[in-house]
């Protein structure tokens, strides 16, 4: 208005408004393209396990107790189902850490004793303890948003990793490495 | 990244997924065609019949457990005041599970299992900020709807005073101008 004239500079102003366009656009693609996470990390990993007393899921083995974990020696609880699917693609994978000498205890989630002893019988028992989590409390307290899920729990009782999802083959070396950490 | 996932399904389980009947082209054929066809269109038809029974025959049992659901997942609280405490609660709390859904909208069973969670613990006299607190700690703020202040979060809340302090400023540059300069 002050200055009819273009100059240098009123044209470098004149492409901002595009450039800011681009930039929005580019953001926006870069958005839509990268696949979103899914997955709720819980916000409890470094925290000690909450107090819960789970009754036994099958009469096999006992229930679970937040102090059983606290054993001096680091452990896995496994967060698990007989209805979920994933959870019998991971049972190898179990069956090998177990194998290894690693303790895994095991929450069931949302199931009947007769269905967990199916599970069991069919897919292999890695478990020292499994408790019974009918109502979901025990997952919720610990931040699990889903089965099958795996908590490292340190020799105090200490949450430090949350793997989320089936335990995959290149998983267990992983996990392995996690509890040596857990461990020290 | 997205890897195809296989599963082991064992032949005794196989049996325990819900399946139509036999699959017959014969009867499929006579029954459910009113009208007869050229037989190249009526071979094609029974055939895409019988492939989309097979889809059928082969959905797969859904994960679902076969609980009934938690004691206060559907049933509301006897006391009409909490029972509002926790629905206002409830409706503002995301399902893990149907992730754009309240827990309040969600069948997932796992809703259901929040759901109990905070209608036994408003029961049970505790405020509905302790409770969606309670969640936080296990969850983040992702498990809330509402806005939470945090160091990320706040310019989105400084902004609005931004503007106005800015907005101020200019004014008084502007009043003053009219008042001293021009007539």
């Amino acid at each position: 208005m002050s200055d009819p004239t273009p100059t240098r500079r009123n044209g470098l102003w004149l492409w901002l408004p595009l450039a800011l366009f681009f930039g929005f656009f580019v953001l926006v693609m870069f958005g839509l393209l990268r696949p979103a996470d899914r997955n709720v990390a819980s916000a409890f990993v470094g925290k000690p396990l909450p107090a819960f007393d789970l009754r036994p899921a099958v009469p096999e083995r006992p229930g679970l107790r937040a102090a059983d974990m606290a054993t001096g020696q680091p452990r896995l609880l496994n967060v698990f189902a007989s209805w979920c699917i994933p959870c019998a693609a991971e049972a190898p994978q179990l069956a090998a850490l177990a194998q290894q000498g690693v303790a895994i205890d095991g929450v069931a989630i949302r199931d009947r004793q007769e269905d967990v002893q199916r599970f069991l019988a069919q897919y292999g028992n890695p478990f020292a303890r499994i408790g019974a989590d009918d109502v979901s409390a025990v997952q919720l307290a610990i931040g699990s948003s889903g089965v099958p899920e795996t908590f490292v729990i340190d020799g105090k009782g200490v949450i430090r990793h949350q793997h989320i999802g089936d335990i995959r083959a290149e998983d267990v070396p992983m996990l392995l490495e996690k509890l040596r950490e857990a461990g020290r | 990244m997205i890897t195809p996932l296989t599963f082991p399904v064992a032949p005794a389980q196989a049996g325990a997924y819900p399946t139509v009947a036999p699959v017959r082209p014969r009867c499929i054929d006579k029954e459910s065609l009113s009208r007869p066809l050229p037989a190249q269109g009526r071979r094609t038809l029974v055939w895409l019949m019988v492939a989309m029974m097979g889809l059928f025959a082969a959905t797969p049992a859904t994960a679902q457990d076969l609980l009934p659901p938690a004691p206060y997942a559907y049933k509301q609280l006897d006391d009409p005041a909490q029972e509002a405490k926790a629905l206002a609660l409830m409706e503002t709390l995301r399902c893990l599970k149907c992730q754009s859904q309240s827990i309040a909208d969600s069948d997932a069973p796992m809703a259901g299992d929040m759901r109990h969670q905070v209608r036994e613990r408003i029961a049970a006299g505790e405020q509905p900020e302790a409770i969606r607190q309670w969640l936080v700690e296990r969850y983040g703020d992702y498990v809330t709807y509402t806005p939470q202040v945090r160091a990320l979060t706040a310019p989105l809340f400084a902004a609005p005073l931004v503007f106005l302090l800015v907005a101020a400023l200019l004014l008084r540059r502007r009043f003053r101008k009219t008042r001293g300069g021009k007539p």
